[in-house]
């Protein structure tokens, strides 16, 4: 028997405060005073922080267009992403990009805010991949429709993309059309023993074949795979590959930083590197052991544990065609300076686009960095 | 209403003639191809659209990036506009020129820097053609998964300009979702990435703004794409149905059965007997519609998913179903719709070719819209569809040597993507808004939604000059469109078109 919180169909409640919120904006817009946004706050470790008065958007909640055959759904920021899954679920579908909640509160406005994506990332692309288009209030307080419910749509400049990660510091999203697909018909998890050097070399190789690996984590020795597709093939590349069976939860475990090397105890911070397709070990300063460092997304996103100085470690990772982010993680406090600096020509022109999507510096300013 | 560029509604131009520009280029540029006679300028004159034409003030052909730095800033500091052109293959006319800017073609730009089969990305030159790369990548057994019609032909540089599509954007994506990073120079001359060869970078996602910017934004001078392994097995389908809106509920069903196919094509009678004509690709010429789909993947689930999908077909009602039994059918079946449009070029003097996108669960409304339409302005539609993900391409087909038959053209189509406006899709889903859906802009945005555009073109370049009066309309033109559209006036063109194909 289930209970009602179990059932994905219960009714999601379904709200339009868009009105509240554009007069909120107009207000502050007015008086040039700051707006902090907030979803879930589950995620606001993942930023600079911002002096302001908070601006929930978790009113503006459902689902406004669901239609599992044209594989577009449109939803309202506030909605908590929970639901969403479960509704796509009961659908047989899924959001590909994998996101991380990081909490029971996360909402879709907060996955699209900080664009942040699970495992699935390397094969199945990020969270702007599958948006579609969005809904926008601007500082001016009118809520504005960018992309659209389509596919495929080139008319105008790509702003929806550009709200993903921009941390509401362009303006505050209020709804988001995504491309889903269906859940995969199989899907094994693979547990093979062996080195890093090895697996990396393995990645490398597997990745010029058409397998159906949806996932690749190197932690504690092993080798962590995961194969999706038709079962024909995944039971056949299972049998090629060999190895043992995983155990269930682990990408969940992994995508929610709840496996132990997150929890471990350690006076160094944690790093997240972000980085190109067969990139070797790095040597990272302050990093001795190998279990100081887990590779997720087939070596291309690395946490590292290291008391190297940030300038340090960005260089490093600069200096492999990466960059590195400061992580404090689930629950941890906002940080000083979390990213990468940004080039000064590339700089000038964020500063250009904030200054003429929003002068008064009402959306999040700061979040992502101190000049903008 | 007029389509050609108006200082009154578009911009003022400079106060520069054609001769100070050149002495001024030419003395900061002293090695750098520069066109300015007309009879060099005339090939310039168009893009893929060809009805649309300009003589430009002067064509550059620079060979370095140093070159093209210095124009950029030269352009600058004179107040001269530069309109970038790849292969000039383009369907809205997006590099049609300005008769009083430079036209800066990036043709020469045709290197293949770096395959590096490991991270599984090539590293190229903006005028590379999109199928080169898939040349360059087939000894590793890698390809680049975008293939627009024209990618025989077309640029890599173009294709980020108009974030091209092609017939397997349903499971691999567009061209936004497989470029990785792009060189850029801003108008000021300045250099920057945008992008990175990690998943993500910092700041931003720039590289998806200028991906489909229709050269507005920067001039892209290097693009490095992401390469997928060539999958182990592709099949394809032929599916045909005596009732067009069968074969649009067919579409929904192997969708809602859960197969993604890598391609899933539909072309009407009208589309199916050009294409049999020109190609003799083995179609059923009596069939109201085919569907074409190809599964591809690894072998064992292709051949699970093509039982599927046979069985999907027939409980939709195809009165035939024909697997392509090798290669060279495949290819074949492939050959007569990627020619089509030169196929209903055969039928017809001259065609124009739409782009409207719409939700999948309105093509019968719209298939039927059309039809209405095209009786209403007595022309001929021919349609080609990318089903899977809701991408039509109306070929209404006219001669331009009847008085009023383009007229009659462009106001039909006109309408058709205001149609595709109004049941929830988009004026344009692949080719770009460009010269040609200017005035569509005005339908498909609020004028509040165009100040935001425009807010976002003026971070990057205030003075307006890279490639003005395109894609996105000003208050002045969106207003007289719509003081024309409600006086009734259906708008024409200035100047005698020429060929569409």
């Amino acid at each position: 028997m289930v209970t009602m919180n179990d059932t994905p169909s219960r009714d999601i409640i379904n709200h339009d405060a868009s009105e509240a919120l554009a007069e909120r904006i107009r207000r502050a817009e007015a008086e040039g005073s700051p707006l902090r946004i907030i979803g879930g706050d589950t995620k606001a470790f993942y930023g600079r922080e911002v002096e302001g008065e908070a601006l929930s958007t978790r009113e503006h909640r459902g689902i406004t267009e669901y239609d599992p055959v044209e594989l577009i759904v449109s939803v309202r920021a506030g909605t908590p992403l929970r639901e969403l899954e479960s509704v796509l679920a009961a659908n047989g579908q899924m959001l590909p990009c994998e996101p991380p909640h990081f909490g029971e509160e996360a909402t879709v406005g907060g996955m699209i805010a900080t664009g942040l994506s699970g495992p699935r990332r390397p094969w199945a692309g990020s969270v702007r991949d599958f948006v579609l288009g969005t809904r926008i209030i601007t500082r001016q307080g009118s809520e504005q429709r960018f992309g659209g419910q389509v596919m495929k749509n080139v008319a105008g400049y790509d702003l929806s993309r550009l709200m993903v990660g921009a941390q509401g510091t362009l303006g505050l999203i209020t709804e988001v059309s995504m491309k889903v697909l269906p859940l995969p018909a199989a899907t094994r998890s693979l547990h093979l023993e062996m080195s890093l050097q090895e697996a990396l070399e393995k990645l490398a190789e597997w990745g010029r074949e058409p397998l159906p690996i949806t996932a690749a984590a190197w932690l504690e020795g092993a080798l962590h795979l995961r194969l999706e597709g038709g079962p024909s093939s995944v039971e056949a590349t299972a049998r090629r590959l060999g190895g043992d069976e995983l155990l269930d939860g682990f990408w969940e475990a992994l995508r929610e930083q709840q496996l132990a090397f997150f929890g471990a105890e350690s006076a160094h911070p944690l790093w997240r590197l972000s980085l190109p397709h067969h990139t070797p070990a790095l040597e990272l300063p302050g990093v001795s052991r190998e279990s100081d460092v887990l590779y997720d997304w087939a070596g291309t996103q690395r946490w590292a544990r290291s008391d190297a100085s940030p300038e340090e470690i960005r260089a490093i990772a600069s200096q492999a065609g990466g960059h590195a982010t400061r992580w404090a993680g689930p629950g941890g406090a906002p940080q000083e300076a979390p990213f990468t600096p940004l080039a000064p020509v590339v700089e000038k022109y964020h500063r250009n686009l904030k200054t003429q999507l929003d002068p008064q510096g009402i959306f999040n300013p700061g979040r992502l960095y101190a000049a903008f | 209403m007029n389509t050609q560029y108006d200082a009154r509604l578009d911009g003022e131009p400079p106060l520069l003639d054609q001769a100070e520009v050149l002495a001024d280029l030419r003395q900061a540029l002293p090695d750098m191809a520069l066109l300015h006679r007309e009879e060099d300028l005339r090939p310039f004159e168009c893009d893929g659209l060809s009805a649309y034409r300009a003589l430009p003030m002067l064509v550059a052909l620079p060979e370095t990036l140093a070159q093209v730095e210095t124009l950029l800033k030269r352009c600058h500091a004179l107040g001269v506009p530069v309109v970038t052109r790849g292969a000039g293959t383009g369907l809205s006319g997006g590099a049609l020129p300005l008769a009083h800017g430079v036209l800066l073609v990036m043709s020469r730009f045709s290197r293949i820097l770096e395959i590096d089969p490991d991270a599984r990305t090539a590293r190229v030159q903006p005028g590379v053609r999109n199928l080169a790369i898939s040349e360059a990548a087939a000894p590793y057994g890698l390809y680049y998964a975008p293939d627009p019609s024209s990618q025989i032909a077309c640029s890599i540089g173009g294709n980020v300009a108009e974030n091209a599509g092609g017939v397997h954007c349903l499971k691999y994506g567009l061209t936004v979702h497989n470029v990785i990073k792009v060189e850029v120079l801003t108008i000021e001359g300045e250099h920057m990435t945008l992008g990175a060869d990690a998943l993500d970078a910092p700041g931003f996602d720039l590289l998806a703004l200028f991906n489909g910017s229709e050269g507005m934004l920067g001039v892209v001078t290097e693009i490095t794409v992401k390469l997928l392994p060539n999958p182990e097995s592709a099949k394809v389908l032929m599916a045909s149905f005596d009732d067009i809106e069968k074969a649009g509920d067919a579409v929904g069903a192997i969708i809602a059965a859960g197969i993604i196919p890598g391609g899933l094509e539909m072309m009407d009678n009208l589309a199916i007997r050009a294409a049999e004509d020109f190609i003799g690709a083995g179609y059923p010429v009596e069939a109201e519609a085919i569907l074409l789909c190809e599964l591809d993947g690894v072998e064992a689930d292709v051949d699970d998913d093509c039982q599927t999908v046979r069985r999907v077909l027939e409980k939709a009602g195809a009165t035939g179903i024909q697997q392509a039994r090798d290669e060279t059918e495949r290819a074949l079946f492939w050959a007569g719709r990627k020619n089509a449009f030169p196929a209903v070029g055969r039928m017809s003097p001259d065609y124009y070719c739409m782009d409207g996108t719409i939700p999948r669960r309105e093509l019968a409304r719209v298939l039927k819209g059309i039809g209405d339409l095209g009786e209403e302005y007595g022309l001929r539609v021919a349609n080609v569809f990318h089903a899977g993900d809701g991408n039509m391409h109306p070929l209404i087909l006219f001669d331009a040597n009847q008085p009023g038959e383009f007229e009659r053209a462009e106001a039909l189509g006109s309408r058709i993507l205001e149609l595709c406006v109004e049941v929830g899709g988009t004026i344009t889903g692949e080719h770009g808004v460009g010269r040609e859906k200017i005035h569509q802009m005005c339908v498909q945005f609020t004028p509040c939604e165009l100040a935001t555009f425009r807010a976002a073109k003026a971070a990057f370049d205030p003075m307006e000059l890279l490639n003005p009066g395109k894609n996105i309309p000003t208050p002045a033109r969106c207003s007289e469109f719509r003081l024309t559209k409600s006086a009734g006036d259906a708008p024409a063109p200035t100047q005698a078109p020429k060929s569409h194909g």
